[in-house]
């Protein structure tokens, strides 16, 4: 039997980056706030200290910080016509677990998405057409445009402390920033991070090629700062151990030390760790959400009744709780109707591996997680896509974000996987090897979705969500002809060995490749197409609210937390500044 | 081990002792060794164990001295396997004298091995490469099988087991065991092969903490200078220049 637990004002389920964000943007409201985190609790001191943080093996192989598919994951298949089985190991994304979730093992790229991302369809329309869109594709609008989102864009990126330099400051194009970006009201709060070799032949290659080069904006800080709540970080120490670790300079943006201890001010918050939400509780109308079921660590069940919940389980979890709870019309890929599960999107990328001579010293193992050098010349909005034969674009760029040696030993093509011969090449290229990849954008399909399988269960007994996806003749072009651009770039930037690469396709669950899901629980403006209103809010149960890159109706060229974080901004000021004071829905369907 | 003879004995064994462990394939010879009850002199042709001696007294033990999860057979037979796949030569040492099997020997007698975060619930079925791992089988259970199945394979088509062929012979049998062409008795052979040489690599290049990379080697020999890395004030310095500081790792500190 569960116990009935007293109630709370405001429930938040999960506790990373964007229920950080939304519990400390409403701690002065004073209300009850709840936060339940399926994971343990964890700081800086004492869990990310040196040595012991710089462990590849725990944390990078082993994913100590991440999401236990031992317990709950999902199944996949690449399309309607397979049987899904179940992702057994983690391998192709890697969802966090724990307080501060994915933030705290990220790397920090933190963009602020295109223009064109944000009004993909009517973009897309006004310049080509409909015709342009093949049969198939879900192109859809936020609802809410670039300009209404900046002040948020702002706000996060001061939050985190971003390095960089700007590009359009009030319509003002600045040379050596991104000069595709929109309009920005201020420069970055911190100036850009020191590049390494790579950076600087990426760069004079990118200028020589006729390209825009910048300073790729980096969540990790190029010297100490204090963000306007007060939080103070390091300066980054360029280890290289970013992606996958915590950081012990609290350098790095994490909700942890940020957003989470000024939300701990509030006296009528609290954290409940090793606390794991079954679903949310509607009552007979189905209209209404009246709190969650969760499960502690010893297996207890308990109710928490809430005026307001608010999903932010990141992308992936946040739909398979709706689909648990019956949130919102589940889809259907034969009719295209419903909206849960529908537009999943991944990142469809591609690039080149580079080995130079061995007087070029590259040093991969110096860096820092968001450290590198970017052009935006090939996103979806900034040139003429349909020329190039699809949708979309994509971020390209040469990163240095640390050569941790279990999982990074490049090799040129053609070399054993192993015998003298690959030994010899390992030693004679780990100096020597760099990269420039493509990130490129996915747009979302009828056939890619997410719903519920009928076979498999986590070990609660309730049934894992079942991802169909591949890629797409549309993201397959677009890898090609930007693994290309890579390709050349590189040789500009002197390599004596260029090899270009994609995405395996058809879509692999098995080789690392983003934690960049999206989509399934998108928003828009129509409930038809979409299961959020513009201010995320869930059209058919106002009083669910729900954050994270699970509401994107496709995938931009560039990594999802800059608009996941200015779109937590975004709704925290629409619950205290309308929701909270008259309760309903902020949009009429 | 060594195909046919060994697992006569073996059957002979389990009836005798009972079949713990017969599932994953265990070495009679080894168990009767833990269990104080050495075999009779002759009984296992082919096998070289000789009753243990306590390390001399006063000689300095480490905590990676021995194996808590190989048996002596499949000892020689990974040691023999990294050796190949990571053989010694003046670049660097071999995947044996790395600690490789010290490395592999404690993971897959740990958590690791034991399928932790490995979802675990049937029903299983093949899939599709792209649907990724479907066995059964937790690391610790893939590999002893693919060792016992490999040796067999090696025996049955090279009349000798692993540790005991040539390097050039040891190389091609795990060619074909890489590449699926050789048939074995119980596990997808590219499965397990790719799952022993990613064992592998940890081990070589991981951290010594875990027994493997012996005197970050393999560090050393790629040029990684490892842990604790702080190189804000040595970007710019060493840019495109070979970086010259020292080698640590997380054990240094401990
Ligand atoms: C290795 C890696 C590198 C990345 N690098 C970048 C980058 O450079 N740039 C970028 O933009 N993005 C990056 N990301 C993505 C970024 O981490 C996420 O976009 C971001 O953390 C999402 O915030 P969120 O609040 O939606 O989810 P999270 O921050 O992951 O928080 C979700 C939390 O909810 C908890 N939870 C889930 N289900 C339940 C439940 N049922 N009950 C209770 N709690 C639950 C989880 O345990 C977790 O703590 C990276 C991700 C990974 C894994």
């Amino acid at each position: 039997m569960a116990t009935q637990l007293k109630p709370v004002d405001i429930l938040l389920v999960g506790y990373g980056w964007t229920g950080g964000i939304i519990a400390k943007e409403l701690a002065s409201t004073g209300l009850k706030i709840l936060a339940l985190e399926r994971g343990g609790p964890r700081d800086t001191n004492p869990d990310f200290l040196e040595p012991h943080k710089d462990d590849e093996l725990r944390y990078a192989v082993r994913h100590d910080l991440m999401q236990d598919v031992s317990r709950e994951t999902l199944t996949f298949r690449n399309k309607s016509s397979q049987t899904a089985l179940p992702m057994r190991q983690l391998g192709s994304f890697l969802p966090g677990e724990g307080v501060g979730g994915a933030g705290v093992h990220w790397n920090g790229v933190t963009w602020r998405w295109t223009p064109w991302d944000q009004e993909a369809r009517k973009q897309t329309v006004e310049r080509y057409g409909e015709k342009i869109i093949p049969e198939g594709m879900n192109l859809q609008d936020w609802g809410i445009g670039y300009d209404e989102l900046e002040p948020y864009y702002d706000r996060f990126e001061k939050t985190c402390g971003v390095s960089g330099k700007a590009g359009n400051l009030n319509g003002q194009k600045i040379d050596g920033g991104n000069v595709f970006e929109g309009p920005r009201k201020s420069e970055y709060p911190n100036p850009p991070l020191k590049q390494t070799q790579t950076g600087v032949m990426f760069e004079k290659a990118a200028r020589n090629l006729g390209y825009h080069p910048f300073p790729s904006p980096a969540a990790n800080s190029s010297q100490p700062y204090t963000n306007p709540d007060g939080v103070a970080f390091g300066q980054c120490h360029y280890c290289g151990f970013c992606e996958r670790f915590g950081c012990e300079a609290n350098a790095k943006a994490s909700p942890h030390f940020t957003v989470m201890p000024i939300a701990a001010r509030n006296p009528n918050f609290e954290l409940r760790t090793n606390a794991n939400v079954m679903k949310v509780l509607l009552d007979s109308t189905g209209k209404k959400a009246t709190g969650v079921l969760y499960v502690d660590a010893r297996g207890r069940e308990f109710i928490q009744p809430a005026d307001l919940v608010v999903l932010s389980a990141y992308a992936l979890g946040n739909v398979a709780l709706m689909l648990w709870s019956g949130i919102g019309k589940p889809y259907d890929p034969v009719t295209n109707t419903g909206v849960v599960g529908r537009n999943y999107a991944y990142q469809a990328s591609s690039g080149a591996t580079l080995f130079f001579d061995e007087k070029t010293y590259i040093n991969s193992f110096m860096g820092a997680g968001a450290l590198g050098v970017n052009i935006d010349d090939f996103n979806a909005g900034n040139y003429d896509f349909a020329k190039a034969g699809y949708i979309g674009g994509g971020g390209i760029g040469a990163s240095t974000s640390g050569g941790r040696p279990i999982q990074s030993r490049p090799v040129p093509a053609g070399t054993p996987r192993w015998g003298l011969e690959w030994k010899k090449a390992t030693a004679a290229n780990y100096p020597h090897a760099a990269g420039v990849s493509n990130q490129g954008s996915n747009m979302a399909y009828r056939s890619n979705y997410l719903d519920l399988d009928p076979t498999y269960r986590d070990i609660y007994g309730r049934p894992l969500m079942r991802m169909t996806f591949d890629f797409l003749d549309n993201e397959q072009k677009q890898m090609k002809a930007l693994a290309d651009v890579c390709a050349a770039i590189g040789k500009e930037m002197g390599a004596r060995k260029v090899e270009a690469r994609t995405n395996p396709v058809p879509y692999s669950i098995v080789p690392y490749q983003s934690t960049h899901n999206t989509g399934g629980a998108v928003m828009g403006t129509d409930p038809r197409t979409s299961a959020l209103n513009r201010y995320c809010q869930v059209w058919d149960v106002p009083n669910v609210f729900v954050t994270g890159a699970c509401v994107f109706p496709q995938n931009a060229g560039k990594n999802p937390t800059g608009p996941v974080g200015a779109l937590a901004y975004w709704i925290a000021d629409a619950l205290k500044n309308q929701y909270l004071k008259n309760p309903g829905a902020l949009v009429r369907a | 081990m060594s195909g046919e003879d060994h697992r006569v004995d073996r059957r002979g064994f389990l009836k005798v002792v009972g079949a713990t462990g017969a599932a994953a394939g265990v070495s009679a010879t080894s168990t009767a060794m833990a269990q104080g009850s050495p075999p009779a002199a002759g009984e296992h042709a082919g096998h070289d164990h000789a009753m243990p001696t306590p390390a001399s007294a006063g000689a300095a033990r480490s905590a990676l001295d021995g194996f808590v999860f190989f048996n002596p057979d499949e000892v020689s037979f990974v040691k023999a396997a990294l050796d190949t796949l990571v053989p010694p030569d003046p670049t660097g040492p071999g995947g044996s004298e790395a600690g490789c099997a010290t490395y592999m020997d404690r993971q897959l007698g740990g958590a690791f091995g034991r399928g932790a975060r490995l979802y675990m619930q049937g029903p299983f079925a093949e899939g599709t490469p792209q649907q990724g791992y479907q066995l059964p089988l937790a690391p610790a259970d893939l590999i002893r099988i693919g060792i016992a199945d490999v040796d067999a394979y090696a025996m049955a088509t090279r009349k000798k087991g692993l540790r005991d062929l040539d390097a050039t012979t040891r190389a091609a049998v795990l060619t074909e065991v890489e590449q699926g062409k050789a048939q074995l008795a119980h596990v997808p052979g590219p499965v397990w092969f790719n799952q022993f040489l990613a064992l592998t690599m940890e081990g070589y290049f991981g951290d010594p903490i875990y027994g493997g990379n012996k005197d970050k080697a393999a560090w050393k020999m790629i040029g990684f200078p490892g842990v604790p890395a702080m190189y804000v004030n040595m970007i710019e310095e060493f840019r495109n220049k070979p970086y010259t500081g020292e080698t640590q790792s997380i054990q240094d500190f401990a």
